[in-house]
């Protein structure tokens, strides 16, 4: 059984951004705990505010009222340098696009980030975890959608992040591919017992989630814990 | 279709809007190379404007002749040689003058002008006050930078010594001659309008004074269009010879002339080069801006072409921003080449003496700088959108491939190991995008090339002070006699007040020639082993006068063709008039004018005429100096004093202000070119790069280490830039050495390291300036941007 430890607890997290003239109420209110080495997808349409949520526990945006604790420190007290060293240090982040340096090979993109961490893995031993060891040596543009995205996730967890979140982290790429992305995430999260957290809007991957929190029109809706997670292989879409 | 046209024109301010730093920068360089094409070409306009109208209303004569004396009767012989229209003869006589308050002498040149009628040639234009009239005793014409420069106004009296007698003369009218229009007395080589003037009596008034009734001895001619000027000057050589002629000589070598000339040509490759330089940068930062703009807005141009715009209405949309930019540079450059122009016209009238000189300039010359200005804008575009132009519409709507890397030259060398994450970033950017480091490179080395070349000016004049002054001319002053005089003049001059040590100086007029290779020039006698006045050797160490033969100044062998041990012919052009055969024995080293030197001695005994001096070289306690110039002064016999500190100092105040000026402005030009290249490949590379700059940030990297990604970029450019830039600059400087070498004076290639490193100093400075401003962006990234898709 996983230790039900807390890592992101929020209270009544709001979010406002102006566009042009109108105001759009990004989050209305969102209080949430997030326990310790769950997989935990975020589900919800766009604009639901899931992605927003994201880019403030990470450390990217701040919230209009709220807050928002990282294990028992408030995020919301740090300065512009400790938030970068948050993400220098805790947080792993998986993109959509994938974002690799085009100018770095596999093993540098993962080099990048252990060279500043304090305890990191060995970058091959990173690419080797998520099944690239025999790519290291390639550059982005000679690598697959998939395989670019399990690179960016080989440089996620090479830090050895307490979390990793990942945005859409299947979102470019076709449903086989995109099984041995999630594959590799599975993996992380069971062995290392990363917190993972994975925005998605595609229902299917909720299966292999131990929680799964529904975001609507900027408020937190249903949150279903998942006693039996699938593996992905079992997922289709 | 107009209301799409109108929106493509709106799309296009704001498109400008967007990048108006980088467009800034651009206008800016753009208005360097318009403004200094205006102003080279304008002043040189103006120029000409002023000369050619001055010679051609003043009737500049177009052969000139200096004699010793000959009766007006030969006038008919020269007016029946073929192709000679009008011919003057005066009376030119050298003096000393007196004026209160100054401690020194200054010289000058008395001429005549005839009684009753105005010249035929060199005519005198009137500032103030009024002509001379007939046989008009006691009253002269001053050129008006002689009385300028010692505030004299009509009616005031000037002391002269004419011909051994003391007169004070009134100046009844102030003038200026086209003759001269850039004047330099004897023995300077800077003009020194407070102590050389130029002076007009009547001519026969002049004539009694210095027993010239009758006589003549200098001549001017004009020619008819057409004849050949070589056949003139040989057949006035062959009239005047008898006369004690020197070799005549036309417009080109007339040293007023020539000087206008000189400064003209320098203009002109300072007029073609520098624009050249700017509106080549120019267009290079257009292109790289350009490549940016089509590149984000590609997906747009995919849409614009689906909905059925040609390739030429989208070239001609983007040509049309650029255009926009040229009609801002256009105007800036303008109006700041006329501010330029006007500024350096005005310096010039410190050195030539037109009636009038103001800044003007051609339409051609506008629309020559506009035109080419447009032209290198165009280059710059059509070479950036002839990719887009080219795309269909379904693909130009699709994202660009990603970008494909691959280890450098150097990591494949086995030097990876040195290098960190960050650091393979930079390289590999550096390398694969080899053309636009080249020209970045380019760029930012032409900035510095300029900062070395305006810097080395000052560097090569302090040299050429420093070999002219410190190491051959050593001596306080430089006196000169009317006629050679016995060795026993130095005796006298020994014992004047102050004097410390006296070398004695033999200068005769002689026409060098080595098979059809000819030159006029003078030779210098001197004591074997003189102190004050030396000759140097090539490497500039003071050298003994050879025993045997001729030490000639570089680049008199170069005329002459010949070198050491060669024979030369010397035709002595005084007195008897000997035909001499002496070889070439050492080759000296001397930066201004063209001299022979000799043992004294020796060449006096060539002479046959015993041992006699025409000058001496004096050493002099400044204490005396007062009662010393107070004694000279007053002694007839002496024509000319030359104080070479008062040459120096003047030289240096009017060039250093002027090289100021220069420098100032080539700094301001250097820092415009390498900010405009700098911050614009910084800015398009934080452009490009926005997002994989944003996922460092996200992943844990700080500003410094994101911002070392886009500055490391820079930096490597700007160490390029360093050797080629210094490069750059030291060709531009041996090119400026050999256009400016020539027979008056020669620009050592002498760059101080301070030269160097000031210059890039400079460029370094305003690479940080725009380091600072891209720092902003930078701060600015915005790190949700990172998780946003696919651009």
């Amino acid at each position: 059984m996983k230790a039900q430890n807390i890592t992101f607890r929020t209270e009544a997290l709001t979010k406002d951004y102006m566009t042009g003239a109108t105001v759009v109420h990004a989050l209305r209110g969102v209080t949430l705990e997030i326990p310790q080495g769950d997989m935990v997808v975020l589900l919800g349409p766009s604009g639901s505010g899931k992605s927003t949520f994201l880019n403030i526990i990470g450390g990217l945006d701040s919230p209009t009222s709220g807050e928002v604790y990282f294990n028992k420190d408030r995020l919301s007290d740090y300065t512009e340098k400790q938030l970068t060293l948050f993400r220098r240090h805790n947080v792993g982040f998986v993109f959509q696009a994938y974002n690799l340096v085009p100018s770095l090979t596999a093993f540098e993109n993962v080099a990048l980030v252990t060279d500043i961490s304090l305890d990191p893995m060995p970058p091959a031993e990173a690419l080797t975890a998520v099944g690239l060891g025999d790519r290291a040596r390639h550059f982005p543009s000679q690598l697959s959608g998939g395989e670019q995205q399990r690179v960016a996730i080989a440089r996620a967890i090479a830090k050895r992040p307490e979390v990793l979140l990942c945005d859409e982290p299947t979102g470019a790429l076709d449903s086989e591919t995109g099984i041995v992305v999630l594959k590799a995430l599975q993996k992380v999260n069971k062995n290392f017992g990363t917190t993972t957290i994975i925005i998605t809007h595609n229902a299917a991957i909720a299966a292999m989630a131990d929680r799964v929190i529904h975001f609507g029109d900027g408020r937190v809706g249903e949150v279903t814990v998942n006693d039996n997670p699938a593996s992905p292989e079992e997922i289709s879409w | 279709m107009t209301q799409l046209i109108d929106a493509m024109n709106r799309k296009l301010m704001r498109d400008l809007w967007n990048i108006k730093g980088q467009m800034l920068a651009i206008v800016l360089v753009m208005t360097c190379g318009i403004a200094t094409f205006i102003m080279s070409f304008g002043v040189i306009d103006s120029l000409k404007l002023s000369r050619d109208i001055y010679y051609d209303r003043y009737q500049f004569a177009d052969v000139f002749a200096q004699l010793k004396r000959a009766p007006r009767a030969i006038r008919q012989q020269v007016m029946d040689i073929p192709g000679v229209s009008a011919v003057e003869m005066r009376v030119v006589f050298g003096v000393t003058i007196q004026v209160d308050g100054m401690m020194e002498p200054a010289s000058g040149k008395l001429i005549s002008l005839p009684d009753g009628r105005k010249p035929l040639l060199n005519n005198l234009y009137l500032r103030s006050g009024r002509m001379l009239r007939p046989d008009e005793d006691g009253a002269i014409l001053s050129s008006e930078a002689f009385a300028n420069a010692h505030g004299f106004s009509l009616g005031d009296r000037v002391s002269m010594i004419i011909n051994g007698h003391k007169q004070a003369l009134k100046i009844v009218g102030i003038v200026l001659s086209p003759e001269y229009v850039y004047s330099l007395g004897p023995g300077a080589i800077f003009p020194d309008d407070k102590r050389f003037g130029i002076f007009w009596m009547s001519e026969r008034v002049l004539e009694a004074a210095v027993d010239m009734d009758g006589a003549f001895n200098d001549i001017s001619i004009r020619m008819d269009r057409g004849a050949n000027v070589e056949d003139i000057k040989q057949d006035m050589d062959i009239i005047l010879k008898p006369y004690g002629g020197l070799i005549a000589y036309a417009r080109n070598e007339q040293m007023s002339n020539w000087f206008v000339q000189n400064e003209m040509n320098q203009l002109r490759v300072m007029g073609l080069f520098a624009p050249m330089i700017f509106l080549g940068v120019a267009a290079f930062l257009i292109n790289v801006v350009m490549t940016r703009q089509v590149a984000t807005q590609r997906e747009q141009i995919g849409m614009l072409k689906a909905v059925g715009y040609s390739n030429r209405e989208l070239s001609l949309h983007y040509l049309k921003m650029v255009l926009l930019l040229v009609v801002f540079g256009s105007i800036l450059g303008i109006g700041t080449g006329i501010w330029l122009g006007a500024g350096m016209t005005n310096m010039y009238t410190q050195f030539f003496h037109f009636p009038i000189l103001k800044f003007s300039f051609s339409p051609e010359v506008m629309i020559f700088a506009v035109l080419f200005c447009t032209l290198s804008a165009i280059a710059g575009t059509l070479i950036a959108i002839r990719q887009a132009a080219k795309l269909p519409p379904a693909e130009a709507m699709r994202p660009e491939a990603p970008t494909h890397f691959h280890r450098t030259l150097l990591e494949r060398m086995g030097l990876e190991k040195f290098f960190s994450h960050l650091s393979r970033i930079v390289v590999r950017h550096v390398e694969r995008r080899p053309f636009r480091t080249l020209f970045s490179t380019l760029g930012v080395g032409l900035s510095m090339s300029i900062l070395v070349f305006a810097f080395f000016m000052e560097d090569s004049i302090d040299f050429l002070l420093k070999v002219q002054f410190d190491m051959a001319q050593r001596e306080d002053i430089n006196l000169s006699f009317v006629t050679p005089r016995a060795i026993t003049a130095l005796e006298e001059i020994r014992l004047m007040p102050g004097v410390m040590r006296v070398e004695p100086v033999r200068s005769v007029a002689a026409f060098l020639k080595s098979g059809h290779y000819a030159k006029r020039s003078s030779i210098t006698g001197l004591r074997p082993a003189p102190d004050l006045h030396r000759i140097l050797t090539k490497k500039l160490r003071a050298a003994p006068i050879p025993a045997q033969g001729l030490a000639l100044s570089s680049k008199l062998a170069e005329i002459l063709h010949v070198k050491k041990g060669d024979m030369l012919t010397v035709e002595v052009l005084e007195e008897r008039r000997p035909v001499l055969h002496i070889r070439v024995a050492e080759i000296v080293e001397e930066f201004i004018g063209l001299s022979a030197f000799m043992d004294m001695d020796q060449l006096n005994r060539h002479l046959n005429e015993g041992t006699v001096i025409t000058g001496a070289a004096v050493m002099v306690d400044p204490l005396w100096n007062g009662p010393l110039y107070q004694k000279i002064k007053n002694i007839p016999a002496i024509i000319g004093m030359t104080i070479l500190e008062k040459s120096r100092q003047i030289f240096r105040d009017v060039m250093g202000e002027n090289l100021m000026k220069m420098v100032t402005m080539n700094i301001i030009f250097a820092s415009l070119i390498s900010f405009g290249v700098i911050y614009n490949t910084a800015r398009i590379a934080l452009s490009e790069r926005g997002r994989e700059l944003a996922t460092l940030r996200v992943l844990g990297l700080t500003k410094g280490e994101v911002a070392y990604i886009l500055f490391g970029e820079m930096t490597v450019i700007i160490l390029l830039a360093i050797p080629v830039g210094l490069f750059i600059g030291y060709m531009m400087v041996l090119g400026m050495a050999r256009s400016l070498d020539t027979e008056l004076f020669r620009i050592p290639v002498v760059i101080e390291t301070s030269t160097y490193g000031m210059s890039v100093i400079i460029v370094v400075a305003s690479s940080i300036l725009s380091f600072y401003l891209v720092w902003r962006q930078v701060e600015n990234i915005d790190l949700v941007s990172a998780q946003k898709g696919v651009e």
